[in-house]
């Protein structure tokens, strides 16, 4: 009982200590917040120097982040959205909710960036994950010739998915739906999310799954395994870049620039790449972890216009649907 | 006294009419061809069934609208008289409270109601630890604490051998003579209705007849009663 | 007015029905009136409603054919470790989708034991992929629910009854139609019907072992149209569809299913007299629990690793989701109990119909028009774990009622007469009668809900932060995050537990009935 009182006197403590301090409202999707994501590192490195308490609340994946944000509309309790990725940024501005950000960063990406709403913090390439010891196609043609086994998302269900979908049109246009007919033999299933599709993978259920360059440093640098591989496809690699904006109707509104050029910072990009497993939007000082330097460099990279992909979208996916259920 | 004024008792498509006075600290058989509404006449006066028409009245009260609990009537029927989950105890205690949370006084009133029929120092006992007559003296001795003034038996003790059933009978008479309590007991067996009921109500072609002489009935049976009786 | 007095009023069951319809309805229309436009039923919407209600249909009828003869063969066999069997039956049900998924194609899959088995007496992998691994799939999932109501379903026929069969003489198919085959017109409606509305919002199942995109049902289609496109109207259609469907099965299940009480005697063991063929008993039930045991026991083996080393994070989410398993379960209990009895007492289809609704109901609209409704007045975060008690408590309710409805019946039909002549009414006839009767269904159905409860991952997506993560949920995390063992070891600790709590409930409700 003493002991109740105690935690219970702590607790209102706390409370009230917080509530002094200004609060910043991040919504993000489910992974970035989890305890073995980027957010518990964020959050102890953000309050450090903001004297303020960060609020992370995380929202099953990006597709779902913004139809939360839609769904709250100009009342939403956010300030900042962190996790919203390249596909989905027509549509997010559509909703006239997000305001031009000031951030000044020099980012390492593949390819120019000058969106005035919002600010990447990490990018990947999608890829093919493989055992290391297979023999890689070396392009969707040859996979699709080929009887290797893949596992990928759905795009309607899952943002890999979705970009899977782009990667074959940005490469490959009018010929998409030829690949997809050739590629129809090669697909063992299509799972809802990634976590299906890489679970199946590790069981053996296909020789390949559709994930990003990234996924083997996972492997080798947590677990010390290096039998994991990505294949590199000649004709480029579609890209998908994180994003995050503020609110336009926030009340925090230096304390959503201040985290928005913080998230550029060192001090948050030396967390991403051993937590979320992407690389960093602007290279950290002392470099990426060793063991990144083992990915492959596609030899292209692969991105519509965000108001080009989501021109595409529908188009892909009802190609897709229709190559993919003769 | 009972008094059933015009009823008209419906169950589904059956009809039964009754009206007719049963006089205080009477013992009344029912009898009748099977199906007549034997059971359905003892519904209707223990409440479990509403009358469509006419009135049911104890001592000039009215007891038409009345709940079954409210009334005045304590019934044992064919069978499920007792709570399987419930000891001998538990159950008689129901007569006195209906929630069973009986006060150290009444407890003693169960007991020596177990005792009247014969169960001392079986109170703990549950049903299925009981055989077929202990079980029915465990009803019995709920019907004692319950002081209702009018006992309606349904043939409780149908299952029972004869010789167990007419030691049953016995009991009941035993039971209820000195007190002012009326008994209605439903018979098929003549010898039951001869051995404690000194009236009977006759049901047959869809009416209760009002009670004669037992003796009587059974000796010059109308047409309906003697093709039963055979 | 009914023609015969009752010991108890409908009316808190009707309460109960209409908040539960309230809640299914209210967050349909919460959704549909947010929404800026109304939705329309595409052309590709044809293709998924045919597949759905395919693969619901074939899903429903197998789990529930083959649930017959297992039933009947767990009811009338007695052997060593019979009460452990059927307290597996309810494990694959419990098991979150993803967990159930790996199991089942660790087995049936392409490099799983079966096909493996193949190679090595060289014959080719089975191929599971397409309407038939759909249907595998959900007849895994509810060939073990089918097979407990159709279990209790034999164990309410009296023994008298089957004394009295075994003394004609009965035997085989005569025993079947005089005894068993009454008891399943009257059960099997029911249970079709509840594994139908599972099965009409099956989503990841249908799509991975579906194969691919052939496999659309309409709560992809749902999905897609809350997240990818933010079609709030679309949403509420197919929402809509969906709970129309459910509710014609249901009530077609009602139209067969009559009320017909058996007379039963007192509380005493079960004792079978009729012999039946032992091998073909033993072949129903081996295969069955070969059926089950198998994914199962692949779950166990992948977790066991990882339940060594499961991150202490791991261990509060189970305690958070234990507490929201108990919340639910009491929830559960108080919306059912009064709904059974007013289904007891009288036909109240309303209620009947209402029990069923929770299950068509997707998750995603009663989650995200809760979060409509209660976002005006508190911080959905702040009420996650109550709002995920809640949801699940009525997903359980199906269950619970086709567990707690037959017995409340009979309660009804022996002692209400008794009752009423005692002045028992009300919460005396409740307390003191219908739920020391209903003890057995009551641990059932507590169990049931409470593993169900612990397993699903409901609407606590839509409403968690951080700092409070159910089990399932943490698996997930896990799963995202590349922790495939640790998300295994956690499933493995889901499993026990969810087994853990439906044994204790179950036996705490049986130990003196069964023998």
């Amino acid at each position: 009982m003493k002991h109740l009182l105690i935690a219970a006197g702590l607790l209102s403590a706390t409370a009230a200590f917080a509530a002094d301090k200004p609060q910043l409202t991040v919504y993000t999707y489910d992974s970035f917040v989890s305890d073995w994501g980027p957010g518990p590192q964020v959050e102890t490195a953000f309050e450090e120097v903001c004297d303020c308490k960060l609020n992370l609340v995380g929202i099953e994946d990006g597709a779902a982040l913004l139809s939360r944000i839609r769904l709250e509309g100009e009342n939403t309790d956010a300030d900042v959205v962190l996790g919203l990725d390249n596909n989905l940024i027509t549509s997010a501005k559509e909703t006239g909710l997000f305001a031009p950000h000031s951030v000044i960063a020099e980012y390492n990406l593949p390819i120019e960036w000058s969106d005035e709403v919002f600010v990447p913090f990490d990018w990947g390439y999608f890829a093919f994950v493989l055992n290391a010891d297979a023999v890689a196609p070396a392009n969707f043609r040859e996979l699709a010739d080929s009887d290797t086994k893949i596992i990928i998302q759905d795009p309607r269900s899952s943002t890999p998915g979705l970009g899977l979908l782009l990667w074959v049109k940005a490469a490959y246009g009018e010929e998409a739906s030829e690949i997809w007919a050739g590629l129809a033999d090669n697909i063992v299933t299509v799972t809802k999310g990634w976590s299906e599709a890489y679970g199946l993978f590790l069981e053996g259920e296909a020789d390949m799954v559709l994930s990003y360059t990234t996924s083997p440093a996972y492997h080798l640098i947590a677990e010390e395994d290096d039998s994991k591989a990505a294949a590199s496809f000649d004709e480029g690699h579609y890209m998908q870049v994180e994003v995050a904006a503020k609110l336009a109707n926030t009340d925090q509104s230096e304390l959503a620039d201040q985290f928005l050029q913080f998230m550029v910072s060192d001090k948050f990009q030396q967390i991403i790449p051993t937590t979320n497993w992407m690389f960093p939007a602007v290279t950290p000082a002392n470099g990426l972890p060793k063991g990144f330097e083992t990915l492959i460099v596609p030899q292209k990279a692969l991105l519509f216009e965000p108001d080009q992909a989501a021109t595409e979208r529908e188009q892909a996916i009802s190609e897709w649907l229709s190559a993919l259920s003769q | 006294m009972l008094r059933l004024d015009e009823c008209v008792i419906a169950n589904g498509d059956f009809v039964l009419r009754a009206n007719l006075e049963v006089a205080d600290a009477s013992c009344v058989a029912i009898i009748g061809p099977s199906g007549a509404g034997k059971s359905t006449l003892l519904e209707a006066i223990a409440g479990f069934r509403n009358v469509k028409g006419g009135r049911i009245f104890w001592d000039g009260e009215d007891l038409t609208k009345r709940p079954p609990g409210k009334r005045p009537v304590a019934s044992l029927f064919q069978d499920n008289n007792l709570f399987p989950h419930l000891s001998a105890e538990q159950n008689v205690s129901l007569g006195i409270r209906p929630n069973g949370r009986v006060s150290k006084d009444e407890r003693a009133l169960v007991a020596s109601a177990l005792g009247r029929v014969g169960l001392l120092g079986m109170g703990t006992r549950k049903p299925f630890e009981l055989s077929g007559g202990q079980q029915s003296r465990v009803a019995l001795a709920r019907v004692l604490v319950q002081q209702r003034d009018l006992l309606l038996l349904d043939e409780p003790f149908a299952a029972l051998g004869p010789a167990l059933k007419a030691e049953m009978l016995d009991l009941v008479a035993q039971l209820i003579s000195g007190t002012n309590k009326t008994l209605l007991m439903i018979s098929h067996d003549p010898q039951d209705a001869r051995r404690i009921t000194n009236k009977s109500i006759l049901v047959a072609d869809g009416i209760a007849h009002p009670p004669e002489p037992t003796e009587h009935l059974l000796n010059n049976p109308p047409t309906s009663l003697r093709d039963y009786l055979g | 007015m009914a023609e015969r007095a009752q010991p108890i009023s409908p009316l808190p069951g009707v309460g109960a029905a209409t908040l539960v319809a309230a809640l299914v309805l209210g967050t349909l229309a919460a959704v549909a009136l947010r929404a800026d436009s109304g939705g329309m039923f595409a052309f590709s919407d044809w293709a998924a409603l045919r597949f759905t209600l395919t693969q619901a249909v074939l899903s429903s009828v197998i789990s529930a054919g083959l649930a017959i003869p297992t039933a009947r063969a767990l009811a009338r066999r007695r052997f060593f470790g019979r009460q452990v069997l059927i307290a597996l039956l309810g494990a694959p049900f419990v098991l979150p989708v993803i967990v159930a998924i790996l199991g089942i194609l660790q087995v049936f899959g392409r490099a799983g034991w079966i096909s493996e088995a193949l190679g090595f007496f060289g014959l080719p992998a089975i191929r599971v992929y397409g309407l038939h691994g759909v249907v595998l799939a959900h007849v895994f999932f509810n060939l073990p629910l089918a097979t407990r109501l159709l279990l209790q379903g034999w164990q309410e026929i009296p023994a008298e009854q089957f004394r009295l069969a075994a003394q004609l003489n009965c035997k085989g198919m005569a025993m079947f139609r005089l005894l068993e085959w009454p008891m399943l017109k009257r059960v099997l409606p029911s249970v079709l019907a509840v594994v139908f509305a599972i099965c009409l919002t099956s989503f990841a199942v249908a799509l991975t072992l579906g194969g691919g995109p052939r496999a659309t049902t309409i709560e992809l289609a749902i999905y897609q149209a809350f997240t990818y496109d933010f079609n709030l109207g679309r949403a509420a259609l197919l929402s809509t569809v969906q709970l129309a469907l459910t509710a014609a099965a249901a009530l077609v299940a009602l139209r067969f299913t009559r009320k017909e009480g058996f007379r039963t005697g007192l509380d005493r063991a079960i004792r079978r007299w009729d012999g039946g063929s032992p091998a073909i008993d033993t072949f129903w039930i081996s295969a069955t629990a070969a059926f089950l045991l198998l994914p199962l026991s692949s779950v166990v083996i992948s977790g066991v690793v990882g339940l060594l080393e499961l991150p202490t994070q791991v261990f509060k989410a189970a305690v958070i989701s234990v507490a929201v398993a108990v919340a639910s379960t009491s929830i559960l209990l108080f919306l059912a109990l009064p709904m059974a009895a007013a289904v007891a007492v009288g036909r109240h289809s309303f209620v009947e119909l209402i029990g069923i609704l929770g299950l068509a109901a997707s998750p995603l609209v009663i989650g995200t028009g809760l979060f409509i409704l209660i976002r005006p007045f508190v911080n959905p975060t702040a009420v996650a774990l109550p709002v995920t008690a809640l949801v699940n408590a009525v997903m359980a309710l199906p269950f619970a009622l086709r567990i707690l409805v037959p017995a409340a019946q009979e309660t009804v039909t022996r002692y209400s007469r008794l009752a009423l002549s005692l002045d028992m009414k009300g919460h005396v006839f409740f307390a003191s009668v219908l739920l020391p009767r209903m003890r057995a269904q009551i641990g059932f159905a507590a169990g049931l809900a409470m593993a169900l409860s612990m397993g699903d991952l409901g609407v606590i997506a839509l409403f968690a932060d951080a700092q409070v993560a159910t089990l399932p949920l943490q698996i997930y995390r896990l799963m995202g995050a590349y922790q495939i063992q640790a998300a295994a070891g956690g499933a493995l600790l889901l499993l026990m537990l969810s087994m853990g709590s439906f044994w204790v409930l179950d036996r705490g409700g049986r130990w003196h009935v069964e023998t």
